[in-house]
């Protein structure tokens, strides 16, 4: 690992000062990411702001009705958090679905939604091409192993798929992240946060690198009764999404009134599917239903070589996520 | 906020068999060091002295430029150490203060080998820099029995040969004492069928499995595993089953 400085933060302006006054400096939060990434030198920071000791960790509800997630919240409480588990079971279910019970312990809200990609030829500096870790080297994954790969959004630069379950949740939930920088406070839809990878793949987010995540505010819950987040993996548990979906139905007299359907594993961020909850609103929950909608939200996939089955698995998984949704096994 | 430059010291601690169990033997790590420290001279026979080695000097790094001084306890025990920023959790606890009970398994937080309890919850030790846990209770394998008596949960796993190599034992034990607590307290996991009903949870074997799947074992002795850990949660069920 590179020599860093190491300099702890008790404040958020504190925090962000220490960014803005250092070269290259990053925010060191749970770190199940970040070191991981060090000791591989995919990331070299000259500094690092730890914020563990900033009061970001609330978990409370916004008046008007919706849930503000504190950004240094750990996963793991989180997830367990009365509220979240009653109002948002569907967050719960993602956030639990990943990585193992020591990491979620570790792992914070906003560290979870700007984790790196595992892609291989990311993660591992011994590949030479990879767009993503060195711009301009080529994508060693595109011409190599890509079966875990993207079909949607990819980019001819740039095929990895974000790993995060929580933000597949939080896409369907319509999160926003609360962020601050030097300039101040603003709002960045959930849909906004993650960036699609086209010609610069090195860029993740639309987060700036000054700037540090406050929240998560989720609206007001419209789909606890009715919602699952179905996550399929080579291994049983602890492992990341071949596919993911987050499904969640509003339900009115038997027939569905809104719905929201994202996936993960798929794109190089969570993949919102509008046109396939368009299809759904005023149906029957049931199985022509479901097929119909899972049909259009992969419309225009392209997989590669290795990943094709991606396109089938997903569907599937949105039927049964659905169907698991609306309690109509 | 600026670190003042730690003085120049040098800390001596006594290593002592956290809990000697098996009093006549040394560990390996200390016929290791025993043997290190006897090469090229006579052979002078093993220093046991019924509780191995007893006085270890550590030596600190000097007050260099970055370093950071760090108070925390482990084990009960209080530790004012100056570290390199860089130091994980873990490698403090193996290289640092002898603590080898805690097992560097891929240090990259995908075995679970290094597992420890940071304030009562499990962590990977691994990916955690260790200046973070400034002020924590830190437990580890080393510190859950009490003198000769076994923590429930390592009892569990001799009783049920929860382990072959033993390797990822520390882990998987650390990780087990969590769990149980966690199931008390009423977490849930991603198998709980209806996580919009909260109390405490009911810690089938499927649950046992998930809940314990950030810690690998490549024995294969997960059916010992879940066994004991069946067997601290609820006696009586495996009495019965």
């Amino acid at each position: 690992m590179n020599s860093f400085e190491y300099k702890r933060a008790e404040q958020e302006q504190a925090a962000i000062d220490a960014i803005v006054s250092g070269k290259d400096a990053k925010f060191l939060a749970g770190g199940t990411n970040l070191i991981d990434l060090m000791k591989n030198g995919v990331q070299t920071p000259s500094r690092l702001v730890d914020i563990n000791r900033v009061p970001l960790t609330n978990i409370e509800a916004i008046p008007g009705g919706g849930l503000r997630l504190g950004a240094l919240a750990r996963n793991s409480d989180t997830a367990n958090h009365p509220l979240v588990r009653k109002n948002y079971p569907l967050l719960s279910q993602a956030i639990l679905s990943g990585a193992s019970p020591q990491l979620r312990n570790l792992a914070t809200n906003g560290g979870n939604l700007l984790q790196r990609t595992r892609c291989p030829y990311f993660m591992d500096p011994a590949f030479p091409k990879c767009n993503k870790r060195s711009p301009g080297t080529g994508c060693g994954a595109r011409e190599g192993i890509h079966r875990r790969h993207a079909i949607l959004g990819a980019s001819e630069q740039c095929i990895a798929v974000h790993p995060s379950d929580m933000a597949v949740a939080l896409a369907a939930l319509g999160a926003s992240v609360r962020v601050r920088g030097p300039k101040g406070e603003r709002m960045i839809p959930i849909a906004d946060f993650h960036r699609l990878p086209g010609t610069t793949p090195q860029v993740d987010t639309n987060l700036q690198p000054d700037e540090l995540i406050l929240s998560i505010d989720l609206p007001q819950s419209l789909y606890a009764a009715h919602s699952h987040y179905l996550k399929i993996r080579d291994r049983a548990s602890y492992d990341f999404a071949l596919v993911s979906v987050a499904a969640a139905l509003e339900m009115q007299s038997g027939s569905i009134k809104s719905s929201r359907i994202a996936l993960g594993g798929v794109a190089h961020k969570p993949w919102r599917a509008e046109k396939a909850e368009a299809l759904l609103a005023g149906k029957q929950p049931n199985a022509a239903t479901f097929e119909a909608a899972a049909t259009e939200a992969l419309n225009g996939a392209q997989p590669l070589k290795q990943n094709a089955y991606k396109i089938e698995l997903a569907k599937h998984t949105i039927v049964r996520a659905l169907t698991l949704a609306g309690g109509v096994a | 906020m600026d670190h003042k430059a730690p003085q120049p010291e040098t800390i001596y601690k006594e290593i002592q068999p956290q809990r000697p169990i098996y009093r006549w033997s040394l560990s390996r790590r200390q016929f290791v060091a025993t043997a290190g420290i006897l090469t090229g001279g006579a052979v002078m026979g093993f220093p046991i002295h019924g509780s191995g080695v007893t006085v270890t000097e550590v030596e600190q790094p000097a007050a260099e430029a970055g370093n950071i001084p760090l108070q925390l306890t482990i084990n009960g025990k209080q530790q004012q150490l100056t570290l390199d920023p860089r130091t994980t959790l873990l490698d403090l606890l193996r290289e640092k203060l002898q603590l080898t009970g805690t097992k560097k398994g891929c240090d990259h937080g995908q075995c679970g080998a290094c597992t420890v309890l940071a304030n009562g919850r499990r962590i990977n030790s691994c990916l955690s820099l260790a200046v973070t846990h400034e002020g924590e209770q830190i437990t580890t394998i080393e510190g859950l029995a009490q003198g000769d008596q076994l923590h429930p949960v390592q009892a569990a796993f001799l009783e049920h040969d929860g382990f072959q190599c033993g390797y990822c034992t520390p882990g998987q034990i650390c990780s087990a004492v969590a769990l149980l607590q966690e199931a008390r307290r009423g977490d849930a996991s991603y198998v709980t069928a209806d996580l919009r009903k909260i109390g405490t949870a009911d810690l089938t074997t499927n649950e046992i499995r998930e809940r314990m799947s950030g810690n690998i074992c490549r024995c294969g002795a997960y059916p010992g595993i879940v066994a004991a850990i069946e067997e601290v949660h609820s006696p009586q069920k495996r009495e019965g089953a």
